[in-house]
């Protein structure tokens, strides 16, 4: 046998590191309109190039082309604009928040507006996400009030978490929205087992999971795709590949395969990618794939290729790890200014329109923000009790948390 | 009444919810069609149908990840981890999710889940069968943690546990399984049908979560004990001849701390016993609420007789199990102190 040599040890490194020139030229962008949309009832196995391309419906001019366009009305479309641009606003308001130190941490969702606002209008009420924390696009596209997630975030008195959360970790079972941990892909098998039960139960609701590139490499990924493969749940498994897990680059994550949502073919699951900043692209790949759960198909696999534009979170900066201006570079530009764009070439909207709804919009966030800090912020004016503290830990308090109580003197 | 072993208390439990609420669902590896490596489900699936009881994957933080979601859509699972040695990979999921998710949603989803697993050693199962993992749950907040010594008690705990609003860690002493161990591995053991707690009643009955119960009353030295410990304990307090008060405190969180305390200020003295590992033990805990509580009727240092700590070897077995002549020194060692 042929001497080897020594082995060589691998580690993947992204295109690019801070000062040199933002390149996106290995990421494959197909046109617009050009990937096909087979019927839900397809058979997986033929459908699994899919897996491997990009599913777009908005082309370069603002015209909304192909098999997957059609789906949602002007006025549903303008809906959605101003749910992303309302999202867009509200995290630059509480960024600012805590910058001017009325909370201790903030994630914003800036490029990736598209993915929560547009995959929430494809949902039924009662269906149940298990989201991340870069998805209240789902709570705000479903009227869920500001204020309420401003008072969370806030942590003060009127905080529907008492306060025992950290800021962003929302919980709305009213509105389809699982109580988010902070821990990683923990909750991805909890949506299966939610949909299990949902199936068990004979009942038609559906679960959606949620998770970023960087968390599928979790053990609990791989649990909830083995779940939903074997029980043929009827779940959505969302990957929100947003190139960057703080500062790692999905590469780390995904390795060898060619894609995330490759990592659904070996279970049999049907897998999609979608243009993430699309917003007609995500809503018609998120109907077809919660359709398909809903007419007891199983699950679906949906990759949403997007960019992180902002840091991680409040404790994170960017430019330690990659090109200032690579944002700017992103090939599958800004979703906002792409449904615009869109909404103006339908000759629905204008500049001037957009320009005075991002006022009226700021407006209204200022306004709850207004009221929500008139129940205090982390700092400062109202909080919750310490007595909130020792509640909740279990139905009824047992004797050993009584006696804390009585020693914290509340 | 009708006698029954601990596993056959445990699938009438089962038996006795599966049939009075439509939401508990139960599964488990090798669970379903099979009914269990040790028999505890054996029947269910045939009795309810593949939607209640069913094989899973080798996923324990599936298996309990999986759960965790049912019980946030309302139904009641009650699941099965083969062994308690195989319960870290679902680790994460009890102590980050099932454990805390009603306090950190307010209540807006809730978590009623019981995860069965066999604990603790006696069967030459070496280090991967035989762990008693208990003070890893105990520690958490918002868990509940339940260690039956006998079929009367399983079923009646099984049941309780299964209708408790929160999630709950149910560990079964599996060397209980057919009959009161009392360490003694050179004879056999009696089965539990000549034992009056083999005694099952038939039909739904529960017994309160929190409550210790006195198995051997005495006024010379109190024994804390629980699972498999409490017939060594017994067992020793024969053999010495020490007029030992031995308690089996059943629910280990929440903790019957009065009976604990009435019986240590009644005799003065205390020896705390498990076939954990010492170090960071459950008795650290015991012998703390016992000093902070009773210090000043203590009339002897308090004792713990514990696993070494080591990991649980093979052919060492009983020179790591904590059986009745160890237990019986620290008896004497107590009384003479």
């Amino acid at each position: 046998m042929a001497d080897a040599g020594m082995l060589r040890f691998h580690v993947p490194e992204p295109e690019v590191r801070p000062g040199g020139t933002p390149d996106f030229s290995n990421v494959t962008i197909p046109k617009a309109g050009s990937v096909p949309r087979p019927e839900i009832d397809v058979d997986p196995r033929t459908i699994r190039d899919m897996a491997f391309s990009i599913i777009r419906v908005l082309n370069r001019a603002g015209e909304a082309v192909g098999p997957w366009a059609g789906l949602l009305s002007d006025q549903e479309l303008l809906e959605g604009l101003r749910h992303m641009m309302t999202l867009r606003t509200f995290d630059a308001r509480m960024q600012m928040a805590q910058r001017q130190g009325k909370t201790s941490f903030y994630m914003q969702h800036l490029g990736e507006e598209a993915v929560s606002c547009a995959f929430r209008k494809a949902l039924q009420p009662g269906d149940m996400n298990f989201p991340t924390y870069r998805q209240a696009g789902l709570l705000i596209a479903d009227g869920y009030p500001m204020v309420s997630m401003m008072n969370q975030i806030y942590s003060n008195e009127a905080d529907p978490l008492k306060g025992r959360q950290l800021p962003v970790m929302y919980s709305s079972k009213e509105h389809g929205f699982f109580s988010i941990s902070g821990n990683l892909a923990t909750q991805y098998i909890q949506a299966v087992g939610w949909a299990m039960a949902s199936a068990i139960s004979n009942d038609s609701r559906i679960a959606a999971a949620w998770i970023g590139d960087g968390s599928t490499a979790e053990s609990d990924f791989h649990a909830a795709l083995v779940f939903a493969s074997t029980y043929k749940a009827p779940v959505v498994l969302n990957v929100v590949n947003n190139q960057w897990a703080i500062s790692t680059f999905q590469g780390i994550a995904r390795g060898g395969s060619g894609t995330f949502a490759a990592r659904g073919l070996g279970f049999g699951i049907p897998s999609l990618r979608v243009d993430g900043n699309d917003y007609l692209a995500v809503h018609a790949v998120a109907k077809w794939a919660v359709e398909r759960a809903r007419r007891n198909l199983g699950p679906t696999m949906v990759e949403y290729v997007t960019y992180r534009v902002g840091a991680h979170s409040t404790s994170d900066d960017p430019s330690a790890y990659r090109p200032k201006a690579e944002s700017d570079a992103w090939p599958l530009g800004d979703p906002v200014i792409r449904l615009k764009n869109h909404l103006i070439h339908n000759g629905v909207w204008s500049e001037d329109r957009h320009t005075q709804a991002e006022a009226e919009i700021l407006e209204t966030v200022i306004a709850a923000q207004k009221e929500a800090e008139s129940h205090g912020t982390l700092h400062a004016g109202g909080k919750p009790s310490t007595r909130d503290m020792f509640e909740g830990v279990y139905a009824e308090m047992p004797p050993h948390l009584r006696r804390q109580r009585q020693q914290a003197g509340v | 009444m009708p006698r029954k072993t601990m596993i056959e208390a445990i699938r009438d439990a089962l038996d006795v919810s599966m049939g009075r609420d439509s939401q508990v669902i139960v599964y488990g590896e090798d669970v379903g069609f099979f009914g269990g490596v040790f028999r505890a489900t054996q029947g269910l699936q045939a009795k309810y149908g593949k939607s209640r009881c069913f094989d899973a994957p080798i996923s324990e933080s599936g298996i309990v990840g999986s759960a965790i979601g049912m019980a946030a859509y309302g139904l009641r699972p009650c699941v099965e981890v083969q062994f308690a040695d195989y319960v870290y990979p679902a680790y994460d999921q009890i102590v980050s999710e099932a454990a805390r998710l009603r306090y950190r949603s307010n209540g807006d989803f809730t978590c009623p889940i019981v995860v069965r697993m066999p604990t603790g050693g006696g069967i030459f199962g070496g280090q991967t069968h035989s762990q008693s993992p208990e003070a890893l749950f105990t520690h958490v907040s918002g868990l509940k943690v339940i260690v039956p010594s006998n079929p009367h008690d399983a079923k009646g705990l099984l049941i309780a546990a299964i209708e408790d609003p929160d999630p709950v860690i149910f560990l079964e002493p599996k060397r209980l399984y057919n009959g009161p161990f009392d360490g003694h591995h050179d004879k056999p053991v009696t089965p539990w049908s000549k034992h009056e707690l083999g005694e099952v009643a038939d039909g739904h009955y529960t017994i309160a979560l929190g409550k210790a119960a006195i198995r051997r009353s005495g006024s010379a030295v109190t024994v804390l004990a629980y699972g498999t410990m409490v017939y060594v304990a017994q067992a020793a307090a024969e053999e010495t001849g020490i007029d030992a008060e031995v308690l089996d405190l059943r629910t280990l969180l929440p903790l019957d701390l009065d009976t604990i305390v009435n019986s240590v200020k009644k005799t003065g003295r205390c020896v705390v016993v498990h076939e954990a590992t010492l170090t960071s033990g459950f008795g650290a805990e015991l012998v703390s609420l016992v000093q902070e509580n009773c210090f000043y009727h203590l009339e002897a240092p308090v004792a713990r007789v514990a696993g070494w700590d080591t990991p649980y070897p093979h052919a060492q077995e009983w020179d790591y199990f904590p059986g009745p002549a160890r237990v019986g020194r620290a008896l004497i060692e107590t009384l003479e102190a």
